[in-house]
């Protein structure tokens, strides 16, 4: 199958102050048409800043895309005009965003938002491009769309507000979807809603979507794919069932821990991946995850692992892991019970406590913000 | 709900308009206490050298009603006041009314030529200087901004009489007639207005241009004009509409030093020397004025306010 | 790497990113980026110099700032070239011969004391009752709203001047040549907008979620405006107070210009621009000199304030 979209080797950094930030650290991956793949991370991991740069949103400066490609249908769109980019732009590629309460312009009324991007890309007249865009409110199941198409953004409420900014991407029958966290600003009960909706939509458009989540859990039932990503980088590749079935990267596996599961049982106890993520400005020079790693060896901070067929696995699945690599030291460790050990990390910890007060001042302070 | 908002809108207006009448009672009563406050009469010092007699005083207080006790003095001036009617002066020889309505015109003329000068100043400046944040345009319209809210309007209006009018001879000193007359006072009037304008529209820009709403207009597809145009530029301009009243405050007591500086024959400057005079009526029908221009000020932003708001529920 | 003297241990924790080694207090933050705004910092400096000036003005001036010597009127300073002959006064002297590097490092004095000492009244009146009425709202609150919106109706200068004259010639106006009066026309007139901003800050902090935990837990009513609201509405306080010490400085040197401000002969910018006004066309310097000195300790001030703004909060608008 042609691919819609192939990125390669993405390096997207902000110059700060305080240096430059390794946001998206050489991310590849590829998205056929019609397909939809999932990004998980924490926070901080680059993700956002992978969709934004996709569609060459990164506010520059103080960010910048320094290398790498995109192609999308057979053209890069890191070598684009700025008028081509914005003819792809809600037209080819539609985006969600994170928080529907700030992504709307509160001036404007919903149909003001949703017809320009119809009267723009396919030069519908004012009058057709406001049937259009109630088609759509029905389409995103907005009660009395017709009356309630003049409201504005504040007269909805925060899942309503996402269904429009769902009927906003759909408009211009995109062919691709980027969905930023789209269900995390929401009440549990709404984001079932809104990520099924989103889903059937999808299918019935025929229209690829990539959704970038820190939860697993909503990844779960949505996409086809998962792509892992930690410290700017992607960790690992898999096919979704194969990723949750037999995951290969001990971040996977501390993310896995760390979600509450029904079928277990209630002895087993969910365990934080301890420490924080790197810091992109001076990044671990070996594995990115090595310094909060249970599993970790002297290689891990010397070498920097590369993203790697796995053994044992299904062949599209790769990891960036020396110890699940083959002839690593956890080809054969059974995740759900092997722990890691946790010496090292203790050790560290002590030390930690031991620090003088003026460093744990500034822990403290930090807490108080 | 469309007619209900109107009418909503409008019961707000009237309750608002309607509290006008409160509040000057209240100014008046604070002012009319104030200036009554002083000791003396204000017949008694006007010339050092030769004393009026006493008994001159004592005739000159009977005669404006001076020598009544406070109370029934500010009783006398409400039930008159209603009717617009201010009595004499107590210093030049006519009607309050009479005098304020000659120099009326003249301070509204430099207040709205100042206003708007320095909306035309400042809204342009502030817009570039947002978009082109921290080019030479932003730092010029920052220093001009700076200047213009930081150093006093009278210091400016000598230095520019210094160079315009006593150096280069292109202006005139002071007086008030023809258009080369009015050059320097609206200019420099509108200078403080205009620099808080600049400073508030640019920076109302930078918050508004860094809005997730404006990522999302610019996902779209559309042009930068477009999204700078129809997304940032009407939020920006919502905390702009609410600086007028406090903008027309400004241009009021603006004019106290500038119609004294240039000898513009204004209210501005009748006030002012009607203060240093303790020409009781003068000083009332001026502060009524100027509070009643305030207010109704204030009233219209909190209307246009809504109007630029949908979010605001004007009314609530 | 930033923290070049860490500990090794310190700096393991920090490899191992169990400690983050960029962040800062809040304040250590504003600190830091007020230190690197020159123009703040350049008004620190000039602040600084007045301060000098203000406190020892009698020993650094060379001449007594009153004293009259009418040969030696309108002497030109020594930057007028081939019009500098009397080498007596640097900066020249006005039309009844005072020297006006004098009375200028004089009139620094009264700026400052105008600047600070009302501003600091104003603080203390403003945070008490803002905080109250903030936190207790009913019929102090409502008192408050009331009597600002009587207060907004007239222009704060307006105010001031109506004051300033009319109590001009009580015992209060004759007071260190009206210095008290000015410091309590300008305080009367100020506190209400300073109290304004602190009711409407603890109005939305205590909506806040750790206001709510601190009342959950039983912590008393006075320790949470003075332990947790009152930290949290002091960012804009003290901002608002970096830009109330050159309004009333700039109310004072316009009251003077007008003539109902301090008293002649005590020297102030204002004092001085409005005598020297009158020679204008014949001598400048005894008018433009005095604009200067304004001019640079209103920018000084303002350019503090400007820094002090974005140093403790970035989002705030002017």
């Amino acid at each position: 199958m042609p691919e819609l979209l192939e990125v390669k080797d993405l390096k997207t950094q902000f110059f700060t102050r305080d240096g430059v930030v390794h946001a998206v650290d050489g991310v590849s991956f590829e998205l056929a048409a019609g397909e939809t793949l999932g990004i998980v991370g924490e926070s901080g991991c680059g993700k956002s800043v992978t969709a934004l740069s996709l569609m060459r949103l990164i506010p520059m400066p103080p960010g910048k895309i320094v290398d790498g490609s995109i192609m999308f249908d057979g053209q890069d769109i890191l070598k684009m005009d700025e008028d081509d980019v914005r003819a792809i732009r809600g037209n080819n590629i539609a985006m969600i965003f994170q928080d529907p309460m700030t992504s709307l312009n509160p001036v404007l009324t919903i149909s003001r938002q949703i017809s320009e991007a119809l009267e723009l890309h396919l030069k519908m007249d004012k009058a057709e491009a406001r049937k259009r865009t109630i088609e759509l409110l029905e389409l995103v199941n907005i009660p009395s769309a017709k009356k309630r198409a003049d409201d504005y953004p504040h007269q909805f409420s925060g899942g309503m507000r996402q269904r429009v900014m769902i009927a906003m991407a759909l408009s211009c029958n995109p062919k691709l979807i980027l969905a930023d966290e789209p269900t995390t600003a929401l009440d549990v009960t709404i984001q079932a809603q809104i990520l099924d909706l989103l889903k059937n939509l999808a299918r019935e458009f025929r229209t690829a979507f990539i959704l970038i989540t820190h939860d697993l859990g909503v990844v779960a039932g949505m996409t086809q794919r998962i792509h892992v990503m930690y410290g700017g980088q992607i960790v690992e590749k898999a096919d979704t069932g194969e990723l949750f079935a037999n995951p290969k990267m001990p971040y996977t596996w501390g993310l896995l821990r760390s979600i509450p599961r029904l079928d277990e049982s209630r002895k087993a106890k969910l365990l934080p991946i301890e420490g924080l993520p790197p810091d992109l400005i001076a990044p671990p020079p070996g594995c990115r995850f090595e310094p909060r790693c249970q599993y970790r060896r002297e290689i891990c901070s010397q070498q920097v692992p590369e993203l790697k067929h796995i053994p044992n696995s299904k062949p599209d699945h790769e990891a960036r892991c020396f110890g699940t690599q083959e002839g690593g030291w956890l080809v054969n460790t059974d995740w759900r019970h092997d722990t890691g050990s946790a010496k090292e990390l203790e050790a560290i910890k002590a030390e930690v406590a031991d620090l003088p007060p003026e460093v744990k001042r500034i822990e403290a302070a930090e807490e108080d913000k | 709900m469309e007619a209900h908002a109107k009418k909503q809108m409008l019961k707000y207006t009237i309750r608002r308009l309607l509290l006008i009448i409160p509040t000057m009672f209240f100014v008046s009563l604070i002012t009319f206490g104030l200036s009554h406050a002083a000791p003396g009469s204000p017949f008694e010092g006007k010339n050092e050298n030769k004393p009026i007699p006493q008994a001159s005083i004592d005739r000159l207080n009977r005669l404006y009603g001076i020598d009544k006790p406070i109370q029934e003095q500010f009783v006398l001036f409400l039930g008159n006041a209603i009717r617009f009617d201010f009595g004499p002066s107590l210093v030049r020889d006519r009607n309050v009314t009479e005098i304020i309505g000659q120099g009326f015109p003249v301070s509204a003329q430099l207040g709205v030529q100042a206003l708007l000068l320095s909306l035309a100043i400042a809204l342009p400046l502030g817009v570039v200087s947002a978009l082109k944040q921290n080019s030479m345009v932003d730092y010029g319209s920052l220093f001009f901004a700076t200047v213009g809210y930081t150093v006093p309007s009278f210091v400016i209006g000598i230095v520019f009489i210094y160079i315009f009018a006593v150096n280069l001879r292109l202006l005139p000193i002071v007086g008030w007639g023809d258009l080369r007359h009015m050059i320097m006072p609206t200019f420099i009037l509108a200078l403080g207005p205009a620099a808080v304008l600049t400073r508030i529209t640019r920076a109302s820009m930078l918050e508004a241009i860094r809005q997730d709403y404006v990522r999302t207009a610019r996902s779209k597809g559309l042009r930068e004009q477009v999204v700078v145009v129809s997304h940032v530029m009407k939020n920006a301009m919502i905390p702009v509409a609410t600086i007028v009243g406090p903008v027309t405050a400004g241009l009021i007591t603006g004019s106290f030093i500038i119609e004294q500086l240039f000898s513009v024959p204004g209210i501005g400057r009748l006030y002012v020397t009607s203060i240093l005079q303790r020409d009781y009526p003068v000083i009332m029908a001026t502060t009524l004025l100027y509070a009643f221009f305030i207010m109704v000020a204030n009233i219209s932003v909190d209307l246009v306010y809504g109007v630029l708001d949908p979010r605001i529920k004007v009314g609530k | 790497m930033a923290t070049i003297t860490a500990a090794p241990s310190q700096q393991r924790a920090i490899d191992a990113n169990l400690l983050s080694r960029k962040q800062r207090s809040l304040w250590q933050d504003a600190w830091w980026r007020l230190r690197r705004n020159k123009a703040a910092m350049g008004g620190l400096v000039v602040i600084a110099l007045a301060s000098f000036c203000a406190l020892t003005a009698q020993w650094i001036s060379p001449y007594d700032p009153t004293a009259i010597n009418t040969p030696l009127a309108n002497a030109d300073p020594f930057f007028a070239g081939t019009k500098y002959v009397d080498s007596h006064y640097i900066l020249g002297s006005d039309q009844l011969g005072r020297d006006i590097l004098t009375r200028l490092i004089y009139s620094a004095r009264i700026s400052m004391v105008v600047g600070l000492v009302p501003t600091a009244m104003v603080f203390v009146i403003g945070i008490a009752l803002g905080l109250s009425a903030g936190y207790f709202g009913g019929w102090l609150d409502n008192a408050l709203m009331r009597f600002t919106d009587v207060i907004y109706a007239f222009p704060d200068l307006l105010f001031v001047i109506i004051i300033m004259a009319t109590l001009r010639n009580t015992a209060l106006g004759e007071i260190a040549g009206g210095l008290v009066l000015i410091f309590v026309a300008l305080a009367i007139v100020s506190w209400v907008g300073l109290a304004r901003l602190v009711r409407g800050q603890v109005l939305s902090l205590k909506e806040k979620e750790f206001i709510e935990a601190a009342r959950a837990t039983g912590v008393p009513t006075k320790r949470i405006m003075i332990r947790h609201l009152f930290p949290n509405a002091l960012a804009p306080v003290i901002v608002s107070a970096a830009f109330a010490i050159p309004g009333a400085m700039l109310a004072e040197s316009t009251l003077s210009f007008i003539g109902i401000g301090i008293r002649p002969p005590t020297p102030t910018w204002g004092v001085m621009i409005n005598e020297g006004f009158v020679v204008f066309s014949q001598s400048p310097w005894p008018v433009l000199l005095p604009a200067v000195c304004i001019s640079i300790v209103m920018l000084a001030f303002t350019f503090v304030g400007d820094g002090l703004r974005d140093a403790l909060d970035p989002r705030m608008k002017l």
